[in-house]
């Protein structure tokens, strides 16, 4: 047996490997191997460990040091002191913002104090190339407890006891999903994994499928016993590159390996994955989108009912669920579902991974308990607002959601508080935003996504969110009455109301929810033509203060408009019509004679 | 990687597959299980300490004692005693012991590890590492 | 059966009913744009994509689109809320709001689907107005025309295109605010595989999609003194062209059509009908012919016999069948035998060179304006057939020649090419052409007059019919489809064998035959209106004298005088074709 005594984990998530993670493996590698260690310490590509603000990453084992913002050059130091003579590099470790010291254990760092990593359980510990490594942590026994301790039903009333829902955005319990799914008679069913995740900035389901893309073979053949289905698909976009070699590694693995394909450990159960690529449509996001798309058709939703679970890929029951759901599946059984129903809130149980983004200090990607607060995740977890900056608001759910203000701080997250607090959980994306971001710009960046993405078959998203953004236009442009802020509102419902499928149904969200929360901003912007974040560049001017500038001709040089004139020595003067709002001349005063107003 | 044809199958093969990611289970929960600190300084490994590691990594798998877990550490300053390792039993304060080699490294399985009966040669500890 | 409750009253239908059936049995008319049901001829477009039509249902959080919402027991449903009623006005809004306003020269105003919606809600002003269009270039074809600025992507077309018709010509491209339905990257419908059937033109809600006008081009060769304007009117055009003026559908109406043609100016005004006996004597000739050859052990024969006279259906299977050119029969279809017979025989008789003789034919087709500028159909450039007008062209025409079309009389048309039988009439509905065919052709083969020459058996609205006629000895095995759609899979199951052979197969593009024909006057979905013409059709039958084209006593003058006999040089020179490989995508 070989004495390997130690792991060095180096995280293989996209964001990492964009930074070089490879290469730092590839250069571990070598100066291990340099130094005659490489029969003692193992280099690992492991998957997103979540501190996507101080990656790359690398992790060693047992002693649990967490190097953070890891360059290839840093090899040799930590195979020369940490490796060999057991001294951490301390210039790599993690630096507590509070109490500036180093933190060498993650479970120590307020990044990691407060997470739950469930979905996550195996990121950032196993290799995800690597079966056996997934088995040794009982991969694939969740399956073999199924096929031969339960029954299809008693399957499907453990994922009901669990009370999990749907980690998509939908929020629809997935043991009545499946429960559903299971009741209809076919000679063919499908189990359908959405691995679309279009939400601009979101990569939870990514990060699982890069990291742990057993886990979701294996929820998807459980899925499978359950109701009924020997088929699986995956409908992964292709902007995914590395999760689509992934689980496509994967699948092959689990094939050669049996856990794929005729009579399942013996069982009774065959079932087989097939991956199916996405084009570039946020609309196929949405289930009945998705089929048509998997069909070779247009990716236009159709009406519901009839659901999938009823006709769905080529008119057979087919359930759909989302990566994040499937992966809360094995441990379920592993663990139970009393377990499971033990962590959350009274009807969001488990746990929801956010991908944390924006104005905050921790960015990354974060597994929280339902019921932790939004202060916890982003004054805890997520370390506050950057450069000291006041909160303004969380947008959650992305293009479908809404902003939640400081007063909803402590409300504690789940599907349903989150509803009523003018948001939605949406798939997990979290944008924090500070004093320096406009509403009405938020609104209008999202609608703008929405308007690109709109399938066009119906009327109210094709046209009024289209009508919409161009109102938003005309109000970031100063052109607007507060008359179209009623008329604002009232289309925006309207859509609300009209809309065929979930996106147009939840594009007006980011509108209504900056128009109850930030009306004054609106307001602003109508009444005042200013732009109180000083983001519209239409409502924003530069202005040289006369009392305060030195006619060092600085400003004037730097201009690429020509907009600034004045002699030697003389106060200068910018020419607002000429001026493009690029803030050259703001960057270079050296004497704060610039502002902004 | 075989083909499994039984959840028997799939259970010998997470047995044989456990040593691949016990290390880093055992790293999650190091509080949980005894763990063995080699120094590794310079002075160490001049001292043998990496002999000293394999050897009682060896020990502990010939015993088949599982909540055991071997980390390394840097220079803890007993230059006159290397190699030296300190053992954190669970719960309890570490205890440092000096020229750990030959038949002491059985000596301390015997009685420190295994039964918590501390032996000659024990060095006091009077500073605290990175760990704590 | 469903329970529910519509605006407080209650209703029961059966299972699988919409919300907007249900509401119909109550008298409550729920406005729709979008939808189309014509489910007896598999014509079916459920989008739900305009949300013109939505309604609240208690306990649904948003408005549901009644057209396709399924009942559910103890339903309560309210069509005329003011949360209905404001979001009916805003989808109407946001419609025109990316909608060109050009109403008044537009072809289909008056007739517009979105206009009377317009005109319904009384929409005095739009809030959405003013913001920016999505446009598309124009794109005009031999018979139909394009603007799909116009569009308001209810895909009707592109159901009709794909599901129906199986052609394929048309689908949605572009994504958001500038998706649009249109032929595969954005060639011309001209370059695609387009039919020409027009269904598309019959379908459209609003002046996307119209038939190309040629309408000026008849009154200036009227007007022309040097030329002699000769008209030829189809069968299915006389059952539906009172609609025009607000007669019943079902009302025939030939006699006022020659009187107001006469009226408006036209030399002579001839029958279409006339070129049907004609068809009837050539491809009978040719299926007795073939039969005959078959059984007598020619192996070399192609049978079934397929009828060539349907042009959208001869470009389909130059499309989509080009391995089997020399399946369909040879001989051209009435309006180019007319035609040829016209610019030969006729201009021959009335002593003038056959270019100053102008054919104009009056159909209830689209495709037909493509089949008479296909070059095979013109002697040194100058065509069989000059112009193709659609009913609707000529409905235009009359009202413009300030002709009273309900006070005319009943007038006739003109000799020698106007006399007509009744088996010529039914070439207007789905059955027509092969019964026609039969009622020779059985003559022939048994050398005995029929004692009934209505074959019911041939006769009736379902997309694929067969039946077997007993001939003497032979049993007759006759397939009928109507809709490319329904041909395609009668083909498909000939080529793959499953299928006991046929002898004679009769195709009709469009959905009933030609009274359902791209040209006819809108149905705006309403089955009746296609049912009650072909009533007609077979009424104007059974109302004539002679009812076999054989027996027609100046097409056996024509023969006597001119051609000689069915399929003789003559005859195949002037009444018969052939056809060309088209590609497939």
């Amino acid at each position: 047996m070989a004495n390997v005594r130690m792991h060095v984990l180096v995280c293989g998530g996209t964001g990492c490997t964009s930074s070089r993670s490879l290469e730092i493996v590839d250069a571990l590698r070598a100066e291990i191997k340099a130094q005659g260690l490489a029969e003692e310490v193992k280099v690992v590509i492991a998957g997103c460990f979540g501190f996507c603000e101080k990656g790359p990453i690398v992790k060693i084992s047992p002693d649990n040091t967490f190097y953070v913002q890891v360059t290839p050059e840093d090899a040799k130091e930590i195979v020369a002191e940490h490796i060999v003579k057991g001294r951490k590099v301390s210039r790599l470790l993690y630096v507590d913002p509070k109490t500036t010291e180093h933190i060498s254990d993650s479970k120590h760092m307020d990044f990691y104090k407060k997470q739950l990593r469930i979905a996550l359980r195996n990121c950032g510990f196993l290799d995800p190339e690597n079966i056996g490594e997934y088995i040794a942590r009982d991969g694939y026994m969740a399956l073999g407890k199924a096929l031969f301790e339960m029954t299809p039903k008693e399957v499907v009333d453990e994922v009901k006891k669990s009370g999990l829902r749907g980690r998509g955005g939908g929020g629809f319990p997935t043991g009545l999903k499946w429960e559903i799914a299971a009741s209809y008679k076919a000679d063919q069913k499908y189990v359908i994994c959405n691995a679309d995740e279009g939400d601009p900035g979101a990569f939870m389901d990514r990060s699982v499928l890069e990291g742990d893309p057993h886990s979701i073979i294996e929820a998807m053949a459980i899925c499978g016993y359950a109701i009924g289905a020997s088929k699986g698909v995956v409908y992964i976009r292709a902007e995914y590159p590395l999760a689509v070699e992934r689980l496509q590694k994967a699948i092959v693995a689990a094939r050669e390996t049996g856990l794929l394909g005729n009579n399942i450990l013996g069982s009774d159960f065959s079932f087989d994955i097939d991956m199916y690529y996405g084009a570039g449509a946020f609309v196929c996001g949405e289930e009945t989108a998705l089929i048509r798309s998997l069909q070779s058709e247009r990716g236009e939703p159709t009406s519901k009912p009839p659901f999938p679970a009823e006709s769905g890929f080529w008119g057979k029951p087919s359930n759909v669920n989302n990566v994040e759901t499937f992966a809360n599946i094995p441990v379920i059984f592993l663990k139970g579902a009393e377990w499971f129903a033990s962590i959350g809130t009274a009807k969001s149980k488990g746990t929801k991974v956010f991908a944390l983004a924006g104005k905050v200090n921790n960015v990354g990607l974060v597994e929280v308990p339902m019921g932790t607060t939004l202060r916890e995740v982003i004054f805890d977890i997520g370390g506050g607002i950057r450069n000291g900056k006041k909160f303004k608001a969380a947008q959650t759910g992305g293009p479908s959601g809404g902003c939640l203000t400081e007063k909803f701080l402590d409300t504690p997250i789940d599907y349903d508080n989150l509803i009523a607090a003018g948001s939605m959980m949406g798939s997990g994306g979290m944008i924090v935003l500070d004093e320096d971001d406009c509403m009405v710009n938020v609104a209008k960046f999202y609608l703008g996504f929405t308007v690109e993405e709109s399938c066009g078959k119906c009327t109210p998203c094709r046209v009024g969110n289209k009508r919409m953004l161009e109102m938003l236009e005309k109000i970031s442009e100063g052109k607007a009455t507060e008359k179209d802020l009623g008329r604002l509102r009232e289309l925006a419902s309207i859509i609300k109301d009209t809309s065929l499928c979930g996106l147009g149904q939840t594009a007006p969200n980011p509108v209504l929810s900056t128009l109850d929360n930030f009306y004054d901003e609106y307001l602003a912007h109508v009444r005042d033509k200013r732009c109180p974040a000083g983001k519209c560049k239409s409502l924003m001017q530069y202005v040289i203060d006369p009392a305060k500038c030195k006619g060092c001709t600085m400003c004037a040089k730097v201009c690429p408009a020509g907009a600034i004139s004045g002699k030697v020595k003389e106060p200068h003067v910018i020419n607002q019509d000429k001026c493009v709002k690029c803030g050259a001349c703001f960057a270079t005063c050296k004497f704060g004679a610039i502002s902004k107003r | 990687m075989d083909k499994v044809k039984s959840l028997d199958d799939l259970r010998k093969m997470k047995a044989a597959m456990q040593n691949a990611t016990e290390l880093r289970e055992k790293g999650q929960n190091i509080d949980k299980l005894i763990e063995v600190k080699v120094s590794m300084a310079t002075c160490g490994i001049a001292a043998g300490a990496r002999e000293t590691m394999a050897a009682m990594m060896d020990e502990a798998t010939k015993r088949g004692i599982k909540n055991i877990v071997f980390t390394q550490s840097g220079c803890m300053g007993y230059c006159h005693s290397e190699p030296t390792v300190t053992i954190v039993r669970p719960g309890e304060e570490p205890v440092t012991f000096g020229e750990v080699k030959g038949k002491r490294i059985t000596e301390i399985f015997d009685s420190y590890i295994l039964k918590g009966e501390l032996v000659d040669g024990i060095i006091p500890l009077s500073s605290k590492s990175i760990h704590d | 059966m469903i329970n529910l409750n519509i605006d407080g009253k209650y209703v029961k239908v059966p299972k699988g009913a919409t919300i907007l059936d249900a509401a119909k049995q109550l008298g409550i008319e729920i406005p729709t744009l979008c939808h189309l049901d014509l489910h007896d001829l598999g014509v079916v477009n459920k989008a739900a994509s305009c949300r013109i039509c939505v309604v609240e249902v208690k306990g649904r959080r948003n408005l549901a689109p009644a057209c396709a919402t399924p009942v559910t027991e103890g339903m309560e449903v309210h069509t005329n809320t003011m949360r209905v009623l404001n979001a009916r006005k805003t989808v109407l809004e946001l419609l025109l709001s990316d909608h060109p306003k050009d109403c008044l020269t537009c072809a289909k105003s008056g007739q517009c689907d979105l206009q009377d919606l317009a005109e319904r809600f009384c929409l005095r002003e739009n809030r959405y107005e003013g913001g920016a269009q999505s446009t598309y270039k124009k794109d005009v074809s031999p018979a139909i025309a394009r603007d799909m600025d116009k569009c308001i992507m209810c895909r009707r077309c592109e159901t009709m295109c794909n599901d129906v018709q199986t052609v394929g010509a048309l689908s949605g491209v572009n994504r958001g605010f500038n998706a649009v339905v249109a032929p595969a990257f954005d060639m011309p419908l001209e370059e695609s595989v387009c039919t020409f059937c027009g269904q598309c033109v019959a379908v459209c809600p609003t002046g996307a999609l119209v038939e190309r006008d040629y309408s000026w081009q008849v009154i200036e060769a009227i007007a022309d003194p040097d030329k002699v304007v000769v008209v030829q009117t189809a069968p299915a055009v006389r059952a539906a062209l009172g609609e025009c003026f607000g007669m019943e559908p079902g009302t025939l109406v030939t006699g006022k059509m020659a009187s107001a043609l006469r009226q408006m100016g036209f030399n002579y005004v001839f029958d279409t009908d006339f070129a049907a006996d004609l068809t009837i004597m050539e491809e009978g000739a040719e299926l007795l012919d073939r039969i005959t050859r078959f059984l007598s052990g020619d192996k070399s024969v192609r049978l079934p016999i397929l009828t060539s006279c349907c042009p959208a259906w001869v470009k389909f299977f130059e499309h989509q069948y080009p391995d089997l050119l020399d399946v369909p029969s040879t001989a051209k279809s009435p309006q180019q035998m007319f035609g040829a017979i016209a610019k030969n025989y006729l201009a021959e008789k009335l002593g003038i060179p056959r270019e100053k003789l102008v054919v104009v034919s009056v159909m209830p087709c689209l495709a037909k304006k493509y089949e008479c500028a296909r070059p095979e159909f013109a002697v040194n450039g100058n065509p069989d057939v000059d112009i193709s007008i659609t009913t609707r062209e000529l409905a235009h025409l009359i009202k413009r020649a300030n002709i009273d079309f309900m006070s005319l009389p009943e007038g006739d048309f003109d000799s020698p090419l106007g006399e007509s039988t009744g088996a010529a009439v039914i070439f207007g509905t789905t059955g027509g052409v092969i019964e026609a065919a039969t009622r020779t052709a059985v003559e022939w083969l048994t050398g005995k007059p029929l004692d009934d020459v209505n074959f019911t058996a041939l006769r009736g609205l379902e997309g694929c019919r067969e039946a077997k006629l007993k001939v003497g000895d032979l049993e007759l095995h006759i397939g009928i489809a109507h809709e490319l759609g329904n041909a395609r899979k009668l083909l498909d199951s000939i080529r793959a064998g499953t299928v006991e052979p046929f002898h004679a197969i009769e195709i009709m593009a469009c959905p009933g035959g030609c009274i359902g024909g791209g040209g006819q006057p809108y149905h705006h979905g309403e089955m009746e209106i296609i049912r009650k013409r072909a009533q007609a059709i077979y009424r104007e039958d059974e109302g004539k004298t002679r009812r076999k084209s054989h027996e027609n006593p100046d097409i056996i003058k024509l023969y006597e005088e001119y051609l000689g006999k069915p399929l003789g040089e003559k005859s195949h020179h002037l009444l018969h074709t052939h056809y060309f490989k088209r590609h497939k995508i």
